[in-house]
């Protein structure tokens, strides 16, 4: 993104000047205080909103031009996981996180999706149905759907808002071992000590959004 | 934000993503709502049996009208009443006249056993017409370009003072039109059971539609495409409609098929169903609903999607 900037209403824009490359293989954490707008960037990175000023590229295409179809091929190369991830209460965990194959028209690979569930540890759950998780099940569900198409970014808001430290460290874990397959991730949260926890363990960028600008905050941590 | 675009939910497209099979089962992401599709088969099934009656309507009288303007077109009687010894002359009268006036294509005298069978209503079987004072009756068929009642009128009165032309024009004429009034009143019923039948499901689509909003955004946020949220809602909703209307349409024809017979009702009532091919017609129902059920999702579907990015 290049000088983006987004408001809700005209006059008074949320997000101003705002400039970033993700790379590949990139670990981000997005920090900042409530209201700041750090969900909204995220919403603008897989193009549920569209900014209002400055420009925004997503795998060389431009996604102001993008069609609603040109989205949806978007989201399928962008995992997105929230703090209370919606499901498709009719249908059992595992259809839920093999969802995004299901309506891309791909096959499911039942041996792969096993291998899904048992590294989220939710195989004793396939079969049942979402409103019966706990919240970090939930969450991890939500990880596992996030990633069944391979993404080439994971966005996560907040993904360990509702857990206590251990699932933190849990879906933490699962996160880093997805960005050391080479996936970029960018993580919201204002949890100073999952980003520590982070640290120890990748690379990670700290970036803040303060006076409606990104900034680069890791030298705070 | 930026209008949505829903190029690729053209008819086209929603047609070929409606009839392709669906291993993969991709309409489970649309919840079954069982209250919603028991009320979208009764009302398509309710609307396809009176489909079938209005259909059954507008052909029946269509018919009546037809045949009795055929009959008012090409047939008149003449009847002449006189006294015994004048009756032969005058009826010899008039069959010369009607000979030589233009546009009569037949002039024909009924002979007594063809006048029997029309007393034999009133006066059963073994009716004596030659005892009786009967009028004697000409049939008169009417050729195409048609001829001047008035003009034959006045010159049968001044030929032959017994003899009555009756172009039956006082009473078919109101009945024709009766009948073509039913016709009209029959097709604009079908009109309207179309009308109402996709108001209705175009109502129950989008109740299902919002009632399943968070599917749908969860839907998009995962990468589906519009075609195949709205393919999911349209297949479901179009099978309905026609599953509805299939059972609605077989009873309706069944429910016309025990009408009563010619022989145990008035030749109206008799009328009131279909004949030989008419039959057909009334196949066509179910698809015209599952058209309808289509076309009204697919609106209801754009309507919601425009308001999802």
């Amino acid at each position: 993104m290049q000088n983006l900037s987004f408001g809700y209403s005209g006059n008074d824009p949320l997000l101003a000047d705002m400039s970033l490359t993700l790379q590949p293989g990139s670990f981000h954490f997005l920090t900042g205080p409530s209201g700041a707008g750090k969900t909204t960037f995220l919403r603008l990175c897989y193009a549920d909103l569209l900014p209002s000023g400055g420009r925004m590229t997503a795998f060389g295409q431009d996604v102001q031009g993008l069609s609603r179809d040109g989205i949806a091929g978007l989201r399928r190369r962008v995992g997105v996981v929230h703090q209370d991830t919606q499901f498709l209460d009719h249908l059992p965990v595992a259809e839920n996180i093999a969802l995004p194959l299901l309506v891309s028209g791909e096959q499911v690979d039942m041996p792969a999706l096993g291998e899904l569930l048992a590294w989220v540890q939710l195989s004793g759950h396939a079969r049942a149905m979402p409103p019966e998780l706990s919240g970090g099940e939930r969450q991890r569900a939500a990880l596992a759907r996030a990633v069944i198409m391979s993404p080439d970014l994971i966005l996560a808001d907040e993904p360990t808002g509702n857990l206590d430290w251990d699932m933190s460290m849990r879906l933490l874990q699962l996160l880093i071992e997805l960005n050391r397959s080479g996936k970029a991730v960018l993580i919201a949260t204002h949890d100073l000590n999952l980003i520590r926890a982070a640290k120890q363990q990748v690379q990670a960028r700290v970036l803040r959004i303060a006076g409606k600008r990104l900034q680069l905050a890791g030298a705070d941590l | 934000m930026k209008k949505a675009d829903l190029k690729s939910l053209d008819l086209a497209t929603l047609w070929r993503g409606l009839t392709r099979p669906d291993p993969a089962g991709t309409d489970r992401v649309v919840p079954p709502t069982g209250f919603t599709a028991q009320l979208t088969v009764f009302s398509a099934a309710a609307m396809a049996f009176l489909a079938v009656f209005a259909l059954a309507l507008a052909l029946a009288t269509g018919r009546l009208a037809e045949r009795w303007s055929s009959e008012l077109a090409q047939t008149v009687t003449v009847r002449i009443s006189a006294p015994e010894d004048q009756i032969d002359e005058q009826t010899l009268t008039v069959m010369e006249a009607l000979k030589t006036t233009p546009g009569i294509a037949e002039a024909r005298l009924l002979p007594d056993d063809e006048v029997e069978g029309l007393l034999e209503p009133w006066f059963g079987p073994d009716v004596p017409v030659e005892a009786l004072p009967v009028p004697r009756l000409i049939e008169i068929t009417e050729a195409a370009e048609g001829f001047d009642a008035e003009a034959l009128r006045l010159r049968l009165e001044g030929e032959a003072p017994g003899a009555v032309l009756d172009d039956h024009t006082r009473w078919r004429q109101p009945l024709v039109s009766a009948a073509n009034r039913l016709r009209v009143l029959g097709l604009v019923s079908l009109l309207l059971i179309a009308a109402a039948s996709g108001a209705m499901i175009t109502l129950a689509a989008k109740a299902a539609l919002a009632a399943n909003g968070q599917v749908i955004r969860v839907l998009r946020l995962i990468g589906a495409r519009d075609i195949t949220i709205a393919t999911a809602f349209v297949r479901r909703f179009t099978r309905r409609a026609a599953m509805g209307a299939a059972g609605g349409t077989a009873l309706g024809m069944a429910a016309i098929w025990a009408l009563p017979a010619m022989d145990q009702a008035g030749s109206f009532l008799t009328g009131l169903g279909f004949q030989g091919w008419g039959w057909l017609w009334s196949l066509l129902i179910p698809p015209l609903a599952a058209a309808i059920g289509f076309v009204a999702t697919r609106w209801a579907a754009l309507k919601m999607l425009r308001e999802v990015r």
